[in-house]
């Protein structure tokens, strides 16, 4: 050890290890852990050993979860859900806070172990990852209490499957198990198989507070063990982790009725304007990518500097690159730690070096790292074009792409120059700029002037390919709850449209002008690209034609949408003109539409022709009224909680109630400023076709609403495929609801597939199609001067 | 030993000043969240432990202006704190820590207690430092400032600590208090100068950049927070910016200026944390006090309780140290 004279001369920090003893103890005691189901650890079985990143030293070992073991955990969850269930929000309140409780007394011992699992430093861990763990427990235990009061007629989903990453394993964990047992489900969590000690160390907080057994079970192991837990028989999988394998379970749980959440990767824009505070901007840099050696989903791994500081902020990163500590994740005085695994730090390696392949400059930290342990010096690259793969693929280490724009409109085109959507970061003192930008970046969380900031009261989550739903506050609750049931209506299936000519009798009497329904597209009739038609069969026979449609129709119908981009940043006020003036068109043209309904057979016509006018009401009245929230979070932050259309959303309506099914659907859709390609019922379209000149008379401006007659499924698929449709609602049976849950896991697009119901009724309408026709975005705005 | 408890000479290469740009700060861009949580991570980030954490705390004696600026100072009062700045730790600490020789910054007192401060470091070599012009609240005419200032150095002191009009920053009359700190600057002479720019007074984190850019083009040696008698103090996310400013102005000019927080830093853990925003955001050179002082007056007592309990393993008392 030097002495004082010596140091004084140096000034350097020297040594400050935080003391494992206590961890070291609990693993030499414990040795190998079992699963820890219906509330009791099993016996070990096979498994495999969680090493620590920073020196390689073996620190338990772990069992490898079976399919049995799945299974038998499902089975405790699933034994345990109608006693919990059914337990008072109270008393679930009480398990809830008796667990944050508990994690507050075990802070220090908590935070060592995921150092020493997961190679983050103790600072991280200690003053970030489990204060929001106990965070969100007492959030939650909140929520418990007040179920009823907030979620009226809401009901558990039922049994949770949840599989969480390596990179936050304690936090993951507290996001995924608070929400889920306070609305009254029961988990089975399987912990990340590089980190899946604090989750063990949880379970045994969990047997001592006498938690019910069967509600929180973990079973631990690798991949296979999460695809065993996607095809068991719970009720819900809510996954943390890549998109690879978000789209593997998109695909598995298609159709298997079980609800869904992910979040997913991303590549996070961080835009600095000229008129930022540019050490702020380097600061956040560092609580960016540098954070958790950037293995952080939300990472603002895309550095956009505007031209003119270009220079200066780059010096500057340099010079704070240059102080950053890298090493001991158990030292205090660490800010960069170790990889989680070799395998990772392997991926890191090999991308960078694509990326200095590819013409990549690579600014790295000038640190000497241990001579053994996964480390990789954290740094920055530049000279990265948009075109280079380290622009577009998720690097998961401390390491940011640095690219430069010009003006604010070329910043959001290349912040949104990506397949994810998960976060993003805008830095400038005019709030002006810094709020025009969050709201056209797509991204599910917007931090202004700041970045990684996270609390239990706000949600997270994605947009595109970074996944869908949201963890915390309100928003994530709801994913933890199922709807008032709704009751399916059965629905005659279409027959099978033939495009052959049917050869007719001549009709009587004076021959009416022939009318035959055209694709309504962009605002305008337009031929199907098939140039075939179909016969609509009324009750008396052929009551028209329509066109059929094929994938080249809907292609265009898209693209029409697309253009319509206005109708998204119209006011609320503006869209429920127009809505009210589309129902103002429809009672004018009462007699005409209920005559159509008549001749196609439909019972009781003159109804879902007034229903339909009042749905139009209804949604006109929500237009400007169905909004967000303004979160409680951290003191001077205004996070809001602000719902977003989709964009272009696909609407396969139900083949029963031919106009009000139809309306049921767009008029939710587009009341939130989505504009919709809808496939109407197949056996009767005409009731929608019809609509076009109330469309084209109601100020409706062209390619909000577009139209694609033909086969459902056919047309289904190929919109649940489709890359640029970004949500996706299908009414109909339940192979129809399959495939569209397995087309959609391309974009991983927001699915919402249902069986027909009585469109008459209240489950004809309501906030929950709002809910479905938006997503949210949070957007944190730190204030004070 | 000799070099690191050398007396605390102030930075040799003064900062000449030049003339006033203020597009050099009218626009600066500072954002006040950004900043507190900056300040609110650097100790989190960083600690010092055991002998590294003694040796800081010894080198936080050697930054230290040892300070009395009271209503009741008196000569005797004075004389008290030279003694401690001559020696602040006791032979048992010093031989314990291997120290042979260490003394304060400088010791700071009022213009009329120069003489007497003078008299009583004669030959350590510690610089006294004198606040001046009209300190603390600076509302006094320029003249009768400018003569404070002469008649402080005529006295004997090596370093002037002024106090800046607040009134020309909250009113953005930069030139006022340009002329107004270049005139103190040349009333200094050989003396080296700390401005005062009484941040709790300026308010917003702004304000404190463009004074402190101010100070510093109008020839300050150094930039100094605070006079102690405002309602808040040195704080982290203040020292922040000014060193920041202080950097800029440095990547500008070439020019090196000292920084010296003061008032409200009682503690030893003070005394660590302002050294650590100097070593990450400016480096080494501005834990020499050549470049950076505490002003302080019972931060070193909590700093010597400290050390003791370092090399004895218990826990002291104020009462075992010589008062200030």
């Amino acid at each position: 050890m030097p002495t004082v004279t010596e140091i004084l001369e140096t000034m350097d920090y020297g040594p400050a290890p935080e003391a494992s003893g206590e961890v070291t103890a609990w693993l030499k005691a414990r040795g190998q852990f079992g699963h820890f189901i219906d509330g009791a650890f099993t016996k070990p079985g096979k498994g495999f050993a969680s090493a620590n990143p920073a020196n390689g030293e073996v620190l338990a070992k772990v069992s490898q979860g079976t399919q049995k073991d799945v299974e038998a955990a499902v089975k405790a969850a699933r034994a345990a859900l109608p006693g919990w269930s059914k337990l008072a929000g109270h008393e679930r309140a009480k398990w809830l806070y008796a667990i944050a409780r508990h994690i507050q007394k075990r802070e220090r011992f908590l935070a060592v172990l995921e150092v020493m699992d997961n190679g983050k430093p103790i600072r991280e861990a200690r003053d970030i990852d489990v204060p929001l763990v106990a965070r969100h427990f007492y959030h939650h235990a909140g929520w418990a209490e007040m179920l009823e009061d907030e979620f009226p007629g809401a009901r558990p989903v039922g049994v949770c499957g949840q599989i969480i990453p390596w990179n936050f394993p304690l936090l993951m964990l507290a996001w995924k198990i608070a929400p889920a047992i306070a609305a009254g489900n029961t988990v089975v969590l399987k912990p990340a198989e590089y980190t899946p000690l604090t989750a063990l160390a949880f379970a045994e907080i969990c047997a001592e507070i006498g938690l019910p057994k069967g509600v929180v079970n973990i079973v631990t192991g690798d991949g296979e063990t999460g695809a065993a837990l996607v095809g068991s028989d719970a009720d819900k999988i809510a996954f943390t982790g890549s998109t690879e394998v978000g789209r593997a379970i998109r695909k598995a749980t298609a159709g298997t009725g079980k609800k869904l959440t992910l979040e997913l990767g991303g590549k996070s824009p961080f835009i600095v304007f000229a008129d930022a505070d540019l050490d702020a901007a380097v600061e956040g840099v560092v609580d960016a990518i540098w954070f958790n050696q950037g293995q952080v989903c939300c990472a603002g791994s895309r550095i956009l500097v505007q031209e003119g500081i270009a220079a200066t902020f780059q010096s500057r990163l340099k010079a704070r690159l240059s102080k950053l500590r890298v090493g001991d994740p158990l030292d205090k005085s660490t800010d960069v730690g170790a990889i989680v695994d070799p395998v990772q730090l392997t991926r890191i390696r090999d991308l960078v070096a694509k990326g200095e392949a590819e013409g990549a400059v690579l600014h790295q930290a000038e640190a000497q790292l241990p001579a053994k342990g996964c480390f990789f010096a954290p740094g920055f690259m530049t000279n990265v074009q948009p075109a280079n793969i380290v622009s577009e693929v998720e690097i998961f280490g401390p390491v940011a792409t640095l690219t430069t724009f010009r003006t604010p409109a070329e910043a959001v085109e290349l912040a949104n120059n990506s397949r994810y959507g998960l976060a993003a970061s805008i830095w400038s003192e005019n709030v002006n700029l810094t709020l025009d930008i969050a709201a056209k970046v797509k991204a599910g969380v917007v931090w202004v002037n700041s970045t990684n900031i996270f609390d239990a009261g706000a949600g997270f989550g994605g947009y595109r390919e970074s996944g869908f739903g949201r963890e915390g506050g309100r928003e994530g609750m709801r994913e933890y709850l199922s709807s008032p049931v709704v009751k399916a209506k059965p629905e005659a299936e279409a027959p099978d449209l033939s495009a052959a000519p049917v050869p007719g009798a001549p009709s009587k009497g004076p021959a009416p002008i022939d009318r035959t329904a055209k694709m309504y597209i962009g605002g305008a009739q337009k031929r199907p690209d098939s140039g075939y038609s179909y016969a609509v069969m009324g009750k008396a026979g052929e009551i028209g034609l329509a066109g059929l449609g094929n994938r080249k129709d809907i292609r265009n119908a898209v693209e029409a949408a697309h253009k319509a981009s206005g109708w998204g940043k119209a006011t609320g006020h503006n869209r429920a003109q127009v809505l009210y003036y589309l129902a103002e068109n429809l009672s004018a043209r009462k007699a005409e539409f209920t005559a159509r309904l008549k001749a196609a057979g439909v019972a009781k016509a003159a109804d879902e022709v007034a229903t339909s006018i009042r749905r139009a009401f209804y949604y006109a009245a929500q237009a400007d009224k169905f909004d967000g929230a303004v979160h409680s979070t951290k003191s001077a932050h205004v996070t809001l909680a602000m719902p977003e259309p989709f964009g272009v959303m696909g609407v396969a309506c139900p083949n029963d109630a031919p106009l009000l099914g139809f309306l049921s659907l767009i008029l939710p859709a587009i009341a939130m400023g989505n504009r919709v390609v809808a496939i109407p019922s197949a056996s009767m379209p005409l009731a929608a076709t019809d609509l076009y000149q109330v469309f084209d008379t109601s100020d409706l401006p062209g390619g909000v609403v577009n139209i694609v007659t033909g086969a459902k499924d056919e047309l289904a698929k190929t919109l649940a495929g489709h890359d640029d449709v970004a949500a996706m609602w299908y009414c109909g049976g339940p192979d129809g609801a399959r495939m569209t849950e397995a087309e959609s896991s391309g974009n991983l697009k927001v699915t919402w597939t249902f069986a027909n119901r009585d469109w008459h009724g209240s489950d004809g309408q309501g906030r929950d199609f709002l809910l479905r026709a938006t997503q949210v975005k949070n957007i944190w705005v730190p204030y004070g001067e | 030993m000799s070099q690191s408890a050398a007396p605390a000479l102030s930075n040799t290469d003064r900062n000449p000043g030049m003339p006033l740009r203020i597009d050099w700060f009218d626009q600066i861009a500072v954002n006040t969240q950004a900043a507190e949580r900056r300040a609110a991570t650097l100790t989190t980030r960083r600690t010092v432990k055991k002998e590294w954490q003694a040796a800081w705390l010894v080198n936080a004696i050697r930054c230290i202006d040892l300070t009395t600026l009271a209503g009741d100072d008196t000569e005797d009062r004075v004389r008290r704190l030279c003694a401690k700045a001559v020696r602040p730790l006791a032979d048992h600490i010093m031989a314990g820590l291997g120290l042979e020789h260490l003394t304060t910054g400088a010791v700071c007192v009022y213009p009329t207690m120069v003489a007497a401060a003078v008299r009583a470091v004669a030959g350590t070599g510690i610089p006294v430092a004198s606040v001046a012009t009209g300190f603390p609240a600076g509302l006094m005419p320029l003249d009768l400032r400018l003569a404070e200032i002469r008649y402080a150095v005529d006295q004997g002191a090596e370093e002037i600590d002024i106090v800046i009009t607040r009134a020309h920053v909250l009113d953005g009359n930069w030139t006022a208090l340009y002329d107004e700190v270049a005139a103190m600057r040349e009333a200094c002479g050989a003396a080296h100068m700390k401005a005062i720019l009484a941040t709790g007074d300026l308010q917003t984190l702004r304000n404190v950049y463009k004074a402190s850019m101010v100070a510093m083009q109008a020839g300050s040696d150094f930039i100094k927070t605070s006079t102690g008698k405002e309602g808040v103090n040195a704080t982290l996310p203040v020292s922040l910016i000014m060193v920041r400013a202080l950097r800029d102005y440095m990547d500008r000019t070439g020019h090196r200026v000292g920084f010296k927080p003061a008032g409200g830093m009682k503690t030893a853990k003070d005394a660590i944390a302002w050294q650590i925003l100097m070593k990450e955001e400016m480096g080494n050179d501005w834990l020499r006090p050549h470049l950076f002082r505490l002003g302080a007056s019972s931060m070193l007592g909590d700093i010597e309780r400290q050390l003791e309990h370092h090399i004895t393993g218990r826990y002291s008392a104020s009462s075992r140290h010589a008062l200030a």
